[in-house]
């Protein structure tokens, strides 16, 4: 049999790093598609970076930066008993960057694609901009936060390289489906390393099926 | 009262353009600003509703300063007291006609006016219908009716009904009308269209590159000789045909082709597609081109 505990620690991953991804790059793709600010094509490059950049090289710097042995790294363990290097923590954070792009390209192009009379008609009848935000703007880029969940989720699943550089492989912490898939092959237990691989296929093979058919209207058709 | 006093350098698809004006609308007027597309006039809207911000000048509603470049006031948009219908709409999609309505309620305010409203632009049945799923003119009633749920000061319509046709655009006129006077509003329309400047507006302002060039009455402005007729409609001349002793011309006004005679050397004068006032003096019908250059 089996364990269970990388598959469950990929999807805890994927789902905590989804949810404050959320939160992040909400105001940010929002600054993004608003502002004309000189610092703004330095921010898009920056949150472009992980498309192109080997993963390792990010894990690396990473690793670097916050090794309790260095100055940041030592700070955070030493005031908030916090450490990256190693642990699920670091984990998350890494993957926060990682997936930056999945999430903040779809939302701030959902952005982009409204016609700004929206957002000029909600101030003109007097709402704020969080109000305008979160009635007006969120509600119609619906299908791009799905896009930006679902994405973000998918690549969680699927990051290798900057999870071994910054978590390595410490079973039920640092541990996900992948490592363990890359584990068992080095084994030369390929059959538990099929089983898993066929897991992970079939899930996000489900979740991106479901996407597509509710973004593309089919359960309505199909209702109707 | 309204006065304006503003000025701003443009950006436009022909290069920079100084947008200097000085105009007053009283209240309770329903004043049109006129120009060619580039003129400005949009931007005029937009720095009086907050969504610009002018170089300087000022802008005084009531006596109330909303914008005063030498005393550094400017009022947001949410704290002027504007509605504004927008050339594209701009209903919010998520939302139902009613839910767009309510939207625009103010904190505490009394729900009354959405029915009321509702009822003005006769859309009480359709209240539960999706913004997207409505035809052109049911989508500018919504976002007429929107724009006056606050109990706005001034009304400002950005070429309302350029996009729509003939028939629904004279009954939307009509909804305009009767709302400015109903609400004592004081209005101020974008828009190139003669007839309609015509039967909406009591004072118009000709704008040209930036600079107010004319203002007066419409017919002070369109019309090269003063007539007092007993009645008058402005039209479109779609037909014209010359038989033994008269011209007759048949000029389109809203939607009803009305038969006019005229002498030959007045039909030559006038050509297919002019626009043209009709007035009743003495016993035939005059027929005048109306300057629009």
């Amino acid at each position: 049999m089996i364990e269970w505990a990388p598959i469950i620690l990929s999807f805890k991953l994927a789902g905590i790093t989804t949810i404050l991804l959320l939160i992040v790059a909400i105001p940010l793709a929002y600054w993004l598609s608003h502002t004309n600010s000189l610092l703004k094509p330095i921010i898009e490059t920056l949150v472009s970076m992980p498309l192109v950049l080997p993963p390792t090289v990010l894990g690396f710097y990473l690793l670097m930066a916050f090794s309790p042995a260095n100055a940041i790294g030592e700070f955070l363990d030493q005031t908030f008993d916090l450490r990256i290097v190693f642990s699920f923590e670091g984990l998350v954070f890494a993957s926060i960057i990682y997936s930056l792009p999945f999430m903040v390209h779809p939302i701030q192009s959902g952005f982009n694609n409204l016609p700004q009379s929206l957002s000029e008609a909600s101030f003109v009848l007097g709402k704020s901009r969080v109000a305008t935000l979160f009635k007006i703007l969120l509600p119609n880029i619906r299908s791009s936060l799905l896009t930006g969940i679902v994405l973000t989720f998918a690549h969680t699943i699927g990051e290798f390289g900057v999870v071994l550089m910054i978590g390595g492989n410490i079973p039920d912490k640092t541990r996900v489906a992948s490592i363990a898939i890359y584990d068992e092959v080095e084994s030369l237990n390929y059959a538990t390393a099929n089983i898993y691989s066929v897991i992970l296929f079939a899930i996000t093979f489900s979740i991106l099926l479901t996407v597509y058919i509710t973004n593309g209207g089919y359960i309505k058709r199909i209702w109707k | 009262m309204i006065e304006i006093e503003l000025s701003k350098i443009l950006d436009t698809t022909g290069g920079k353009m100084e947008l200097d004006i000085s105009i007053q609308v009283p209240q309770y007027s329903l004043a049109t600003i006129y120009g060619e597309s580039g003129a400005g006039k949009t931007s005029i809207l937009r720095m009086i509703s907050g969504l610009m911000l002018p170089d300087s000048g000022r802008i005084l509603v009531n006596n109330l300063a909303w914008f005063d470049e030498s005393k550094r006031i400017n009022l947001k948009p949410q704290k002027r007291k504007t509605g504004f219908v927008f050339q594209d709409y701009a209903l919010f999609p998520n939302m139902t006609v009613e839910e767009n309505l309510s939207y625009a309620l103010a904190k505490g305010q009394d729900r009354g006016i959405i029915a009321e409203l509702l009822d003005i632009i006769e859309l009480q049945r359709l209240k539960d219908r999706k913004a997207d799923t409505l035809s052109g003119g049911q989508k500018q009633r919504v976002s007429l009716a929107r724009a006056l749920v606050r109990k706005p000061e001034v009304l400002l319509l950005d070429e309302p009904l350029s996009a729509l046709d003939e028939a629904i655009r004279s009954k939307l006129q009509d909804y305009i009308l009767r709302v400015h006077e109903k609400y004592k509003l004081t209005t101020i329309l974008v828009s190139h269209d003669l007839a309609e400047i015509f039967k909406l507006s009591d004072r118009i302002f000709v704008l040209k590159r930036g600079q107010v060039q004319k203002s007066g009455t419409p017919s002070e402005i369109f019309l090269s000789n003063k007539i007092s007729g007993k009645y008058r409609f402005t039209g479109t001349i779609i037909e014209k045909s010359i038989n033994d002793v008269v011209a007759v011309i048949g000029v389109l006004v809203g939607n009803n082709l009305i038969k006019v005679i005229a002498t030959e050397e007045e039909a030559d004068a006038l050509n297919l597609g002019d626009k043209v006032m009709v007035v009743s003096k003495a016993f035939n019908p005059l027929i005048l081109k109306i300057n629009n250059d």
